[in-house]
């Protein structure tokens, strides 16, 4: 074991004695890192599920559409209009109905 | 506190099965009991595996056998929700500032070390999401379909926000507190992420700025390094990875306080599904709830075992009694309150069943030291917030 390894394991000793020691936890310090899972959901297949996935899948995944309860087309319009008007999503008026009929369809009731 | 994969499956709340992912490696899946339920469980970053409404922005749900462990919810079990998708997965406490602006004397930017030389607080309180349990909404409401596992108890570490506005000094007129975090939508059309509290609430002595969960640095999808804590309050308002404090003079109008998040300004805040022409209200104060943790709703207790167990939490008025049934709400025996961690603690609770072998409908309802109770038949709003019907589990007792 060469001087510098033994160094940094006493520092690593040190830290975590002082660990146990500490009553109270203080601000953290450096920098955390995470890697978050690819989405690995998809829209099921079906007319339209081109422009849905263009439409819906660049803000969130699929499964914010399929996790939802069975919902009415007038229920998918207001969602779509809902997602293009408060939220910014990049969809054209005449892209709407196309979406919610594949919606309606894969995810929905008439 | 590490919960063993074996004895997790045991005591799982909702039913499991394996399931295949993409990719053909193999994980546990969970279906709550409403239409598409199904929901893979998956171990994200700093997490052990956790029903998974949405993986991007990362909604994770928490396992509600975890809640039957300890008055405290372990970190890497706490449930995850993000509004938005644009979430730093590299986060340099070190650089961090929060910034103080707006009505104020003078401009702040806090570091780490200016919190750490602040008086630290530490608070145990429940994080709830506003839409806890919309999965449950009879008729169904769109949103985040959880069940009831879009919660955790903590034990927080921070400053209290009133010591950082007194460093700032608010000016006369300052009516409500902004905060934001450094979650951002995809596009720049989205609106960003941010919640207000009036001056009076955010002045209150118990809202903090906390960098430690559990005596740990909070998991970055929890909000690391810091996030507003607002105890008794829907978790709405506590914004995560905070960056930014702006004192405003007027009522905030941005989207997610004049639009989302509001319930009916009507009595029990329910409406009749359907119904329009009502105004509404910022949501705020939690609801008293009280749950079952050791036995879930279809199961059964070990053989010869009469012990039930739970936990009870209100808005921050504290829990004064929980009371169990055994036939379906129609008689009820109290139960024997654990240990008191304080007001927005979950407080744990314990009774002995006294009845033979047999199928039985247990019922719990907890009452809050204002009063507060719980109804037999849930309310409702558009929303899908604040539900706190009494809750039933059929049970076989052997």
């Amino acid at each position: 074991m060469t001087k510098q390894s033994l160094i940094v394991l006493g520092i690593v000793v040190a830290l975590g004695a002082s660990a146990f020691a500490a009553t109270k936890p203080t601000p953290p310090k450096g920098t955390a890192t995470i890697a978050l899972p690819a989405d690995g959901t998809a829209f099921k297949p079906g007319p339209g599920s081109n422009l849905a996935q263009g439409a819906c899948l660049s803000c969130h995944s699929s499964a914010y559409v399929s996790t939802q309860p069975v919902l009415t087309k007038a229920q998918w319009t207001a969602e779509v209009v809902k997602m293009k008007n408060v939220y910014g999503a990049p969809i054209a008026d005449a892209q709407i109905p196309p979406i919610v009929d594949y919606l309606t369809a894969q995810y929905g009731k008439p | 506190m590490e919960l063993g994969r074996g004895r997790f499956l045991a005591a799982g709340g909702a039913a499991l099965a394996a399931a295949a992912i993409p990719g053909g490696a193999s994980a546990q899946s969970v279906k709550l009991p409403f239409a598409n339920g199904d929901r893979p469980l998956v171990a994200f970053p700093q997490k052990r595996p956790l029903i998974v409404l949405t993986p991007r922005p990362p909604q994770l749900e928490t396992p509600f056998a975890i809640f039957d462990q300890g008055v405290y919810t372990p970190n890497d079990a706490f449930y995850v929700r993000w509004h938005l998708s644009n979430i730093p997965q590299t986060v340099d406490a070190d650089a961090h500032r929060i910034a103080v602006t707006g009505a104020v004397n003078s401009v702040l930017s806090l570091s780490m070390s200016d919190l750490a030389a602040m008086p630290p607080v530490e608070i145990a309180a429940v994080n709830q999401c506003s839409g806890n349990s919309r999965g449950l909404f009879a008729p169904r409401v769109a949103g985040g379909q959880w069940k009831d596992g879009a919660m955790g108890n903590a034990l927080w570490t921070g400053v209290r926000l009133r010591d950082i506005l007194d460093r700032a000094g608010l000016k006369a007129g300052a009516k409500q507190v902004q905060f934001d975090g450094l979650e951002s939508g995809v596009f720049p059309a989205t609106p960003d992420f941010k919640k207000s509290l009036d001056v009076e609430m955010a002045r209150s002595e118990d809202v903090i700025v906390a960098y430690a969960m559990n005596g740990e640095p909070l998991p970055v999808l929890n909000g690391y390094p810091v996030r507003l804590i607002v105890p008794g309050w829907y978790a709405t308002y506590w914004v995560k990875m905070l960056s930014a404090i702006t004192v405003l003079d007027k009522v905030d109008d941005n989207f997610w306080m004049k639009t989302a998040y509001r319930i009916p300004d009507t009595p029990n805040n329910d409406v009749a599904p359907g119904q329009t022409g009502f105004a509404t209200i910022p949501i705020n104060k939690m609801r008293a709830r009280s749950f079952v943790t050791n036995v879930a709703d279809g199961g059964s207790l070990p053989a010869g075992s009469r012990d039930l167990r739970g936990i009870a939490f209100d808005g921050g008025t504290g829990i004064r009694g929980v009371e169990v049934s055994a036939d379906s709400g129609a008689t009820w025996s109290d139960a024997r309150l654990e240990r008191d961690y304080g007001k927005y603690s979950f407080r744990r609770w314990n009774a002995q069943l006294n009845v033979p072998p047999g199928n039985y409908v247990i019922a719990v309802r907890a009452t809050a030291n204002d009063g507060a109770t719980q109804r037999a038949t849930a309310g409702w709003n558009p929303s899908g917030y604040m539900r706190n019907a009494i809750e039933t589990y059929a049970v076989t007792v052997s």
